[in-house]
């Protein structure tokens, strides 16, 4: 007989519900501002009123991030030790543990989300100090902020998945996939968060919403081949999710939070039902909460 | 640096008294469980059940008997952190509260962790918790302050029987594989040493000599470092990151508008 997997004599960290509201918020804070990016980059003008959603989204989102994760420390007045070695107040970095490196990428994307929540805001004509209009794109400055921080949102919505596998647990140690999986994810909630609060708002354009709902289409396939990808990485380990998580899996996660919201978007592409559209970018969201319910609670619980 | 020093725990002699456990908790001025009321396990005579943050030694009772009990045996070992030399906990812990003494041990500074248990998901032995008088991980610290001043850990002091052996690493290791040919010499061929290898994780500088499978003792059979699947998690989500990229690049790019 083989012996039984070695991440079934380990112990949970206990992470939580702040864990998972985390993970999810993360993926839309990260999502968001590389969504608003690849638009200011590459988008139509007309479009700019989505990315601009996207970069106000993603600041206030990132402070709640970081609250969240201060909160769920034993310790919460010490969450500065995972910047500032305590004694010597030196930086504490090594970039080989994701929380460590993570730490460090929240902060600077908090930082570079709230120079471009700015200057969305001054790029509109409102707020003080319209010149920091000049720190978004199409300008030299704004792109190289663009950059920058679309590096920083793709590492904050895919770090968690790294985070986990680099434990000793079961499920999250026993796959490579969960980094991959919360990057897409995250972009597809984040899609779908942007297409639901930019319909409520008149200057946003009927197309750039079909090109929101078509780019969270590829997400969601992607997504579904990565889960699937994910439950064969797992090998035996899988039958955990032989339980009520592996139901939540497939009836909240794949079938409600992917494949009904893959059909209403293709109804709405071809019909522009916008009640469809509404429907999917609700249950995206919802899938997307579910998908890390089911990953961080299903291996806290073994 | 001094010389590098551990436990042999040989659970061929452990009698179960749990002297260990008591003698740590006194000295590292541990709580006892639950306010002191006494908590029964209610299956098994092992009341402790597992290593957590107030519990340092655990002496685990493996019953093993049929089902209608005319025939059974006692396993019995005393647990600790395996002061690893690659320590998986030592790795992660993103304070630097974790680190590595000078006798080769790892100890965990109560002063600087903050309690995020990363470390606790990344034990392969499920060795360390938060213990809640202070909020931190603890875990066992091979008694580094006693260490300090020349004395031995507080539970191989207590032990009656010797089955926790404190000393230099390569003493023990020398004392260790002669006791499996003494064993192995009057028929316990089972015997043999879980962690004196290099194999496992570098060398485990608190090892064990066990007569059954690892996971008999709930040893994990294969334990491995949390960072062994880094490079492929981190290269698959880069792989992801441009696929994001290009999908957007596909869906929003200029569709005509623009002069």
């Amino acid at each position: 007989m083989n012996p039984p997997p070695s991440t079934l004599f380990t112990a949970p960290p206990e992470w939580q519900w702040l864990i998972v509201f985390y993970f999810f918020l993360g993926g839309i804070a990260g999502g968001a501002y590389v969504l608003a990016v690849l638009i200011d980059l590459f988008g139509d003008p007309l479009d700019r009123p989505l990315a601009r959603l996207g970069y106000l989204i993603a600041f206030p989102v990132t402070v709640i991030c970081g609250l969240l994760l201060i909160l769920d420390l034993q310790r919460p007045l010490r969450f500065w030790h995972m910047l500032l070695q305590s004694e010597t107040l030196r930086p504490m970095l090594k970039p080989w543990s994701p929380m460590s490196l993570g730490s460090w990428a929240l902060l600077l994307f908090g930082g570079v989300a709230f120079v471009s929540f700015l200057a969305a805001l001054a790029d509109d004509g409102r707020g003080r100090w319209p010149r920091l209009a000049v720190l978004r794109p199409p300008g030299v400055l704004g792109t190289l902020v663009a950059l920058i921080g679309g590096a920083l949102g793709f590492f904050i919505a895919g770090y968690t998945g790294v985070l986990l596998t680099v434990t000793n647990r079961p499920i999250w140690a026993d796959t490579s996939l969960l980094g991959l999986v919360f990057l897409i994810s995250g972009a597809s909630t984040a899609a779908a968060l942007l297409a639901l609060l930019g319909r409520r708002r008149a200057r946003t354009s009927v197309t750039g919403l079909h090109a929101l709902e078509r780019f969270d289409s590829l997400m969601l396939v992607l997504e579904l081949i990565a889960l699937v990808a994910l439950v064969v990485s797992l090998g035996s380990m899988a039958r955990v999710w032989l339980s009520a998580w592996g139901a939540l899996l497939a009836v909240g996660v794949i079938a409600l939070g992917i494949v009904v919201p893959l059909v209403l978007y293709r109804r709405s592409l071809r019909l522009g039902d916008l009640s469809s559209s509404t429907v999917a970018a609700v249950l995206v969201l919802v899938g997307g909460f579910l998908l890390r319910v089911v990953i961080i609670l299903s291996s806290e619980g073994v | 640096m001094a010389q590098a020093m551990g436990f042999f725990t040989d659970t061929t002699v452990c009698i179960g008294c749990k002297a260990c456990e008591v003698a740590c908790k006194e000295w590292n001025q541990l709580p006892a469980t639950n306010g002191g009321a006494n908590t029964l396990s209610g299956d098994s005579y092992d009341n402790t059940r597992r290593l957590d943050g107030i519990h340092w030694r655990h002496v685990r009772f493996v019953e093993q008997f049929t089902p209608d009990r005319s025939q059974g045996r006692w396993l019995l070992m005393s647990d600790v952190c395996k002061h690893c030399v690659q320590a998986g906990c030592l790795e992660v812990c993103p304070t630097g509260a974790i680190i590595r003494t000078e006798f080769d041990t790892v100890v965990i500074q109560s002063d600087v962790c903050n309690g995020c248990r990363d470390c606790i998901g990344a034990c392969p032995f499920g060795v360390i918790d938060i213990n809640p008088a202070s909020g931190t991980a603890q875990k066992c610290t091979l008694c580094y302050d006693r260490l300090q001043v020349g004395l031995e850990p507080a539970c191989s002091k207590a032990c009656p029987t010797d089955s926790i052996n404190f000393g230099p690493v390569a003493d023990l290791k020398k004392m260790a594989e002669a006791r499996v040919g003494r064993l192995h010499g009057q028929g316990e061929t089972r015997a043999y040493l879980y962690g004196a290898d290099e194999k496992m994780l570098g060398g485990l500088n608190s090892f064990f000599l066990l007569v059954d499978k690892p996971e008999v003792y709930h040893l994990p059979p294969d334990p491995k470092m949390p960072t062994r699947r880094l490079k492929s998690s981190t290269w698959l989500s880069v792989l992801g990151g441009v696929v994001v990229g290009l999908a957007g690049l596909v869906s929003f790019r200029t569709r005509g508008s623009r002069p």
